[in-house]
């Protein structure tokens, strides 16, 4: 299930030196040349210098391509991959509350055991769901569980990685 | 970019045994010395002070200012003339944010400069305290690069790569943000054992400067195919030194040139393959030549907005080749047929030696398109109406006069305006790195520090800021510099008593409602004001008075001179394109007009 939009959102996969500021640097940039930045995931790897951020950008207000030659001239910046779907998979999170009436929780149960998600937290008649895979199965159950009352919603936006051996494109580095 | 050999002296060694102690500012002070600097633009103040204890005793020259604006565009302006970094160390909190305009200005010229600016010490950062200002935040955007540094030890490594950041691949302005505790003498944890790093830590920091061979043959097929070509030259070949192999690639082709505001003096002026300046106020022929080519050779030029004017009719017909240094120029404003991303020098030696190789072979005989444009320069060349008798002087008159009357070499400032624009169209530049001015902020008040920094790297030169008096308002103050560092520029004040360039556009645009644009000719008393600052002033009001001042402030070479034109007021520049407005749409001066407007009715009636 796609949204309205998606054509023109690309995953990137950045590298950047693990420094203070940096994740500022690639904000500010966005920011700066009004381009769109959809969700934006940091965090370090296990290489201490480094840090990897997936970035979902939207190409509206500029093509890729500038965006990607932008985004390099950070002196911060170590590579960048562009994540398609031939050569590499992306996945997201989602947490929620959600409040039901004690009739509804088998109805809940059931929509979260079919996406393999998992309750973290059920008392007080709100449930704790989470749920990880593919953007469409994170955008399905959020869907899905509108028929409950949804108090709280938590996506972590998209995380990629590339299929080793394959190619990505627009590598930099 | 390639800049020319910087000395790196060999640290000296230390006389006692074991590693040598430094506290950080002797650290800076050191580093500073070991990148071959030979003079800092400053200004002291708290967070810096423990810095400015060991310039006593160094061999670096420091030139304080009177505003630390004055610094960075001094760093700027010696940058521009020698080739060779600028740099300028300024305090904390309100000395860092009078510097954002110069940095500014650096990043959109892509002037090699290095920034040093104190900080609180810290633990006190984030605590909002005296002088305190998130300095590498503000300066984010307007810098290549910034550091904050935070260990004395880290500080010899920071200075190197600052420099090696700001000198290679696109030039541009570092920032280098310094706290106050790991500079200081009394800390002794602002000391460590002195070592000069030998390598950089930038993993992600590599600029490519040799183009693609494969491109320069794609650039050269278009070359040898082409029937109306021109060189389209931007700062970009200056930045690369690249003027000398600009002539042959040009003198073997046969094409013309025209050389962009911040290219003026790239190609002689004289050359008779040169067009002159395109844009905004370019001349008639070098808009026109771009708007009928065939092919662009777009070479260290970025398709800015004053050279393009309404970027979906400007060259319509043209291929393009962009030859660039940052490959994030192309297709950023127009997208080329053929980009070379490398150092423009590099490009174009390969593209000459590929054409002497046979590449030209084939080349369509290109004198039809050459004697279309020669009729055009004779048809439309720059013209001014002279004064009538009693009428105050031209600012165009003035300017030839200096020009003629000042050695071929002389080095002209300007700062923003209708000044700057009759200056880089009625100079002759037939030099490289003569002229120097703001040409992407279009920074008011830059050529008086401008000059001062050219002249403090090029003393032998004669150095001219030609400078407007809504500018000269904005920045004088640096002339009480040049005097004390008895750095003797000169400063030709075209006074026509208004903000010209606002006032002609209030007057085309705005059904001549002037609003908030009037200076006054004789408010303030500039020639007080100058004497005041040390300097040898003159006014001029009368035309047939021009040659002998120009001549007598020519010959003072122990001291500033301001020269006061006093300007005919309702000059307008010309050609213009108005903004956002066709190339094709070109307005020349109106004793031309009527000839050009005659002329589009034939072509638009057939």
């Amino acid at each position: 299930m796609s949204r309205p939009g998606d054509l023109q959102q690309h995953v990137l996969a950045v590298l950047v030196e693990n420094k203070a500021g940096v994740l500022a640097r690639v904000a500010d940039l966005f920011a700066r040349r009004s381009y769109n930045i959809v969700s934006l995931n940091v965090a370090p790897t296990d290489n201490e210098k480094i840090s990897r951020i997936t970035i979902v950008v939207d190409v509206e207000k500029a093509p890729l391509d500038q965006i990607v030659k932008q985004l390099f001239k950070l002196v911060n910046v170590v590579e960048i991959r562009e994540m398609i779907p031939e050569s590499s998979l992306v996945r997201e999170m989602v947490v929620l509350n959600v409040k039901i009436d004690e009739g509804q929780k088998p109805d809940l149960l059931a929509a979260v055991e079919k996406r393999h998600g998992r309750i973290l937290h059920d008392a007080d008649g709100h449930v704790m769901v989470s749920l990880a895979g593919e953007p469409h199965e994170i955008d399905a159950i959020e869907h899905e569980l509108v028929a409950f009352d949804i108090v709280d919603i938590q996506r972590t936006g998209k995380v990629a990685l590339r299929i080793v051996g394959r190619e990505t494109p627009l590598t930099r580095a | 970019m390639s800049t020319p050999e910087r000395t790196t002296p060999e640290p000296q060694s230390s006389r006692q045994q074991g590693p040598e102690q430094l506290n950080g500012g002797e650290a800076l002070i050191r580093s500073l010395e070991l990148e071959g600097v030979e003079v800092i633009f400053g200004y002291p103040g708290g967070a810096i002070l423990p810095v400015y204890d060991p310039i006593i005793g160094s061999p670096l020259r420091h030139v304080l200012v009177r505003h630390e604006q004055g610094a960075g565009h001094m760093a700027e302006g010696y940058a521009h003339a020698t080739g060779k970094p600028g740099v300028c160390m300024v305090t904390s909190g309100p000395a860092a944010t009078n510097v954002v305009t110069p940095l500014a200005d650096a990043m959109l010229d892509s002037v090699p400069m290095v920034c040093i600016t104190g900080q609180v010490a810290l633990a006190a950062i984030g605590t909002d305290a005296f002088q305190e200002c998130d300095t590498t935040g503000i300066t984010r955007s307007i810098t290549k690069h910034n550091f904050l540094v935070t260990r004395a030890e880290d500080i010899p490594q920071a200075i190197r790569e600052a420099f090696h950041i700001a000198t290679t691949g696109r030039p541009g302005p570092v920032l280098v943000d310094i706290p106050k505790n790991i500079v200081d003498a009394n800390n002794p944890d602002a000391y460590f054992d002195w070592e000069w790093p030998t390598e950089f830590d930038l993993p992600g920091y590599k600029p490519n400067t040799e183009p693609d061979p494969e491109s320069i043959t794609a650039a050269v097929e278009l070359i040898a195919a082409a029937e109306r070509p021109v060189l389209y030259v931007g700062g970009g070949v200056l930045k690369a030194r690249g003027a000398q192999i600009l002539l042959e690639l040009a003198e073997m082709t046969g094409i013309p040139v025209v050389t962009t505001l911040m290219a003026r003096g790239a190609f002689p002026d004289s050359h008779e393959l040169c067009l002159g300046m395109p844009g905004m106020h370019g001349n008639y022929t070098a808009i026109t030549a771009i708007q009928q080519a065939d092919l662009l050779i777009a070479m260290g030029s970025r398709f800015d907005d004053r050279v393009t004017g309404k970027v979906g009719a400007f060259a319509p017909d043209a291929k393009i080749i962009h030859v660039d240094i940052d490959p994030a120029e192309h297709g950023k404003v127009r997208m080329p047929d053929v980009p070379v991303q490398g150092d423009s020098r590099i490009a174009m030696e390969l593209m000459v030696e590929e054409l002497k190789a046979g590449g030209l072979d084939g080349q369509p005989d290109i004198t039809p398109w050459r004697q279309q444009v020669s009729g055009w320069q004779e048809k439309y060349p720059l013209t001014y109406q002279p004064s009538e008798p009693g009428e105050l002087i031209k600012p165009q008159y003035a300017i030839e006069r200096l020009r003629d009357l000042s050695p071929d070499d002389t080095i002209v400032c300007s700062g923003v305006g209708q000044h700057q624009m009759w200056a880089s169209q009625y100079w002759k530049f037939d030099y490289p790195y003569t002229w120097i001015n703001s040409g992407g902020l279009g920074t008011m008040g830059f050529s008086i520090p401008a000059a001062i920094g050219a002249k403090a790297g090029m003393p032998d030169r004669t150095v001219w800021a030609i400078d407007g008096d809504g500018n000269f308002q904005m920045t004088a103050q640096e002339l009480v510099t040049a005097s004390v560092e008895k750095i003797p520029i000169k400063v030709a004040l075209m006074n026509n008593a208004y903000l010209g360039m606002v006032r002609q556009w209030q007057s085309l645009f705005y059904e001549e409602r002037l609003s908030e644009v009037y200076l006054s000719h004789d408010m303030p008393d500039y020639v007080k004001w100058a004497e005041a600052m040390g300097c040898v002033a003159f006014r001029v009001e009368d035309p047939d008075e021009v040659d002998e001042v120009i001549a007598k402030a020519n010959a003072i070479n122990d001291r500033p001179v301001v020269v006061e034109f006093r300007c005919h007021s309702a000059e307008n520049v010309y050609p213009m394109v108005p903004a956002g407005g066709s190339n094709d749409e070109v307005i020349v001066d109106p004793s031309q007009q009527p000839s050009l407007d005659a002329e589009r009715a034939a072509v638009g009636g057939k």
